[in-house]
Parts: C-alpha cells; structure tokens; sequence
C-alpha cells in the first residue's frame, strides 16, 4: 500500500492560503462550484437510494409485517393489526422454532468454541517463519472459496449412505445427511471446515499487525510463549477478534445454503433462516407469521452490527 | 508451542518436526474433500458401484460429459456471467462513489452513511426476503428487459439485489484506502480547477487499483457463489446461475455420486481458477475488510 506514485513536482501546490485551509480533511463545500455539488449528491444519493430500497426498506417493512395477519394476497387496505400474536403464534404453536433456535446456538456453539479457536491455533503456529507455510495456508483456505451450497455436496460424497465414503469405511450404514439425529452435526462438519479456514486467515493478518517489540519483551521477561500469547499478544488483537465474534454470530445466524441443498432445513436441519424461507416460498405463504421469524433474526443481528460498528469506527478514529 | 519465536535464535530441530507432521495432517485432511471429489469424478459409476468407493480403477472422463449436458452447465455458466460482471462492475462503481465522498469531504452524516452502507452488508438476507420478495413480482420491467416482465425472475433482479447487498462492504473498504491517500493531492487538483467528478475518476480512482483489483476478486468470488438470492428470487429453470442451479443437480444425479462429484468440480473449477491465479487479492481482499490492510 506504500508504493503510492507521488504527486508530479509541476503540479505540486504552495501552502494554500489560510482562509481555504480548515484543517485536515477537505472541509469546504461551500466553496464548491453548483455542478460539483450535485455530482457529489448523485455519487451519494443513487447507491443510498438502492440501499435504503432493497436492504433498509424491507427490514422497516419486515418488523411492521410482523405485527399483521396479512396473507400476501389481499390489497394491503385489509390488513389487520394483530399486535404480538404471530409471535405468541411462533414460540407457542409452531413446532419447528424451538429446533430451528437450537440448531442455530449449536451452529454458533460449534463455530464459537471448536472451529474458531482452531482457526485462531492455526494462525499462530503458521505465523512462524517456517518452511513450507504458504502450502499449508493454502490448503486451510481453500474451501473459504466455495460456495455453502457446493460444499454441501462435496460432502454428500462422504455422507451418502450408499455411496459414501464414511459409511464404506466405517462399516455402517448410517444416512449422515438424513438422520435427523446426526445430520445437524455433519452439516457442523461442513461449515466448520470452511470456516477454520476464514478465522485463519483473518487471525493470520492480525497476527502480522502486532508489534513484534511486545513480543520480544515478554521473551525478555522469561515469559513462555503461551503465556505471552494469552496475556500479551491475544488481548493487542482486540479489534480483530470483536470482528471474528461479530463474523461468528452472523454467520451462524445467515446460515442457510448448506441445509437449503441438503434437505432445504427440515428433519433435524431446522434453521430461523429456512423457516423464514419455507414460509415465503413454500405452499403456505404466511406474511405476518414469517416476518415474526424474520424480525426475531434481525433484532438478533442488529445488536452485533451495532457492536462491530462500534468496534470498526472506534478503529477508524484513531 | 514448544518451539522459539522466529528469528531469535535457531529452532530445535524435534519441535520442527512436530509442527511440520502437525501440520501436514492437518493442511491434507482439509483439501480430502476437494480430493475426493475430483477423484470420484474421474471413475465410471459402474466400477465403483461393483468395487465400491475405496478402490482404484475405473478411470474415465465421461462424468463431465455427461454431467455437462445433463445438468446443462454450458448455460448455467453464461447465466452466471449475465448476473457477476456487471453486478461486480456496478457494486465497486457505485461503492467507490460514496467512498470518494465519505474519504473526500467531512460533514456530519459521514460516519452514519459509512454505518448505513456496513450495516447493511451484514443483515441476515433471508429476514429481509418477505417484503423483497412481494416488492419483485410487483415491479414490472419492459419485455425487453426480461420475458417475465417483472422485477422478479429476472436477471436485472438479481443483480440489483447483489449490488445492494455487497456494496456496504466495498465502501468500508474504499474509504478506508481513501483515507489513507495523502491529501495534497486533491490541492494540487484543486488549484489545476478539477471538478470533483474528475478528481474521483482521474485522482483517487487510479490511485485505488490496488484495493479495486483486491475487491473485484472478491467480489466475483461471493456473488459467482450466491445461492440465496437466485434460489428465491428465479423461477424459470433456465436461468439460474450455476451455484442455484445445483439444487436441480441433486434431483437429476439423485442415484450416481460420481456425476454429482464432476458437477460439482465443474462449478468449483471458477473459483479455484481464481483463487490461484489471484491468491494475493483474494487474501487482501479478505483482510483489507477486517484490518486497516
């Protein structure tokens, strides 16, 4: 990022005069001609109005659903406002929420407490300079870019009952993908393994931002290389792993392709994300009820938007 | 771990070891996967049916061939290319514009347009499918545009719907890069009476390759790989793109594993593609988004 080209020395600028300099940034709109400022409005304006239309719109729209019986169909003068009773209609009456609440704290649970520690180990034993670490990174980051959706069936290859490659080397006959009582944990397998890759990477640049005089000051100490790690090293890299929790939980709440492919999130495979889905799309449209579903999610994530935000704009201040 | 930091003085030899062996088992058990996929596509459905899985024989290419006109991923693969370029062209257009705004000039609604745009990259697509959905099939389009007439099933559809999407994540990152370009530089333009259009597009623009290319990578690597969306949001069978049209895949190949491994080698080989020739800008990219690269 250093190797920047440097301003040509014919165009470069005596020190402006101190009435058109505030400081820092370039702080002088007024000073700017009529057609700058609309093009500085268009440059805003049209990405923020394609924003706003298909993100923020419908997530106002989502939470308002939600409070409503509309069937999908009707115009929208018949709609009726029914307060708390679609979620009242979720928790209590609707089978495969509580599953769908549990699968997607175990997805968390498993990426939280297996597969990102492992991808943060992999990290710190390939930020050595060894021999042969970019073969090694490369095949850990490999899956990171496929899809959920193709890897779902890279796996099928091993999970198949009868054609699969667990089942041939094992000896049993399970259906790893269609057991309801085995298939969240093999789904588990299939995400992790892409997301140990992910982590990696991400703890593996952090890793490259810390100040290498901590390090060998805490070896001066006599302190081990654990201990330094955990007590020196860990906590300098605190942005970094607010933004690898905040990754965690988002993903473990988007998670949707690999169960959509395998048996689009029924059986065991009980998603918020493919209940959200099966309600749209599905036989049954059911507007309000589904939207319950989909504000549960969105209430859930904003709160660590809000904390990555913080996180990120904190770092972006210094 | 057992062994010394790097550089301070030379390892002990075991430890080494250790970590390679460590290592090296871990780095081969993560690519198995991918391995036994291009293996199992390469072997024909009848030898390995009689001599099952673990077994080595039965070399043949006919998987892809038949796979390739079953599943018809000549097609499939255009249609993808129909919804990732200009979708990628338009996202880092648009993206670089509110950057160059945000990292240019500072009023008050800086920090909360960059929040607005971030934020919106990291919702949950399918709380927000309800509304976008009804919206679609009430948006009507020109024939010309897309045969269904509307919003929905169409590939304008799903390209707006993938720049609204990524375009949080590349404006985070623009702007950041912008920041970070030295400010003379617009003075300089200043005095030579650029507008600002020109200083977006013949200042900051030329100077950002390097974040540019690091995105585009990224960019095409994500939405090639988006599934949601054309899932929910197509309808006609002929034109999804390859990711969603995986999803048929597993009906017609529901009995022959070894055409479902060629399918799905022939639809990671893009991405593998990409990820060795540009290794350098996917991994920037990824970084840039969670550091200040």
């Amino acid at each position: 990022m250093s190797d920047l080209p440097l301003v040509q020395a014919d165009r470069a600028v005596p020190p402006a005069a101190p009435t058109t300099v505030t400081g820092g940034r370039g702080r002088r709109l007024r000073l700017l001609s009529r057609t700058d400022r609309v093009v500085i409005t268009l440059m805003v304006l049209v990405p923020l109005l394609l924003v706003v239309a298909l993100v923020w719109l419908p997530a106002v729209a989502t939470v308002l659903l939600s409070g409503t019986n509309w069937d999908g169909i009707g115009p929208l003068g018949e709609i009726d406002w029914v307060g708390w009773k679609n979620y009242d209609d979720v928790v209590n009456i609707y089978p495969p929420f509580v599953p769908a609440v549990q699968n997607n704290l175990l997805w968390l649970a498993a990426l939280f407490v297996v597969a990102t520690p492992f991808g943060m180990f992999l990290a710190v034993l390939l930020d050595k300079e060894l021999r042969g670490s970019r073969f090694y990174q490369t095949a850990l980051y490999l899956p990171v870019v496929l899809s959920l959706a193709l890897i779902g069936f890279v796996w099928q290859l091993i999970y198949s009952r009868d054609q699969g490659l667990l089942n041939a080397v094992l000896g049993s006959q399970t259906d790893w993908y269609g057991d309801p009582h085995v298939n969240i944990w093999a789904v588990l397998v299939a995400a992790g393994w892409r997301h140990v890759g992910y982590i990696m990477l991400l703890y593996l640049a952090g890793l490259k931002g810390v100040d290498p005089s901590l390090r060998e000051a805490a070896a001066v100490d006599g302190s081990s290389e654990a201990s330094t790690f955990f007590r020196v090293v860990f906590p300098v890299m605190r942005p970094i792993n607010i933004i690898v929790l905040v990754v965690t939980v988002i993903e473990s709440l988007r998670a949707f392709d690999l169960v959509w492919v395998v048996n689009k999130g029924r059986n065991g495979l009980e998603l918020l994300s493919a209940l959200v889905t099966q309600n749209v799309v599905g036989e049954a449209s059911r507007i309000g009820f589904g939207s319950a579903l989909a504000t549960i999610m969105l209430v859930v994530s904003l709160v660590f938007i809000t904390v990555y935000l913080a996180t990120v704009m904190r770092e972006e201040k210094r | 771990m057992t062994t010394m930091p790097a550089g301070r003085r030379r390892p002990l030899r075991p430890a080494r070891v250790v970590l390679h062996l460590f290592l090296g088992t871990v780095a081969v058990g993560w690519l198995f996967p991918i391995l036994w996929a291009a293996l199992t596509s390469l072997r024909s459905y009848e030898y390995t049916a009689t001599h099952g899985y673990v077994s080595l024989g039965g070399w043949t290419l006919d998987n892809y061939v038949t796979a390739w006109r079953t599943a018809e991923f000549g097609k499939h693969f255009l249609n993808s290319v129909y919804i990732t370029v200009p979708a990628v062209l338009l996202t880092l257009f648009l993206a670089s514009c509110v950057a160059f705004v945000i990292a240019r000039f500072s009023w008050k609604f800086n920090i909360a347009l960059l929040g607005l745009f971030t934020a919106a990259n990291l919702l949950p697509q399918q709380a927000l499918l309800i509304p976008l959905f009804r919206m679609f099939t009430e948006i009507p389009l020109p024939a010309w545009m897309s045969d269904s007439e509307l919003l929905y099933d169409s590939y304008w559809g799903l390209i707006l719907v993938n720049v609204a999407f990524q375009c949080g994540f590349c404006v985070f990152v623009l702007s950041n890069y912008m920041k970070a370009l030295p400010h003379e530089l617009y003075e300089a333009a200043m005095v030579d009476g650029a507008s600002v259009w020109r200083q977006y597009w013949q200042v900051t623009m030329p100077l950002c390759r390097p974040a540019l290319a690091a995105l585009a990578t990224l960019e095409v690597t994500w939405i090639y790989n988006e599934f949601f969306w054309a899932t929910v949001l197509m309808r006609t069978g002929d034109k999804f793109p390859v990711t969603s049209s995986l999803n048929n895949l597993r009906g017609e190949f529901f009995t022959d594993n070894n055409l479902v491994s060629a399918g799905s080698v022939l639809v990671a080989i893009p991405t593998l593609v990409i990820f060795f020739l540009l290794q350098k800008q996917f991994v920037r990219g990824l970084t840039l988004g969670a550091s200040k690269g």
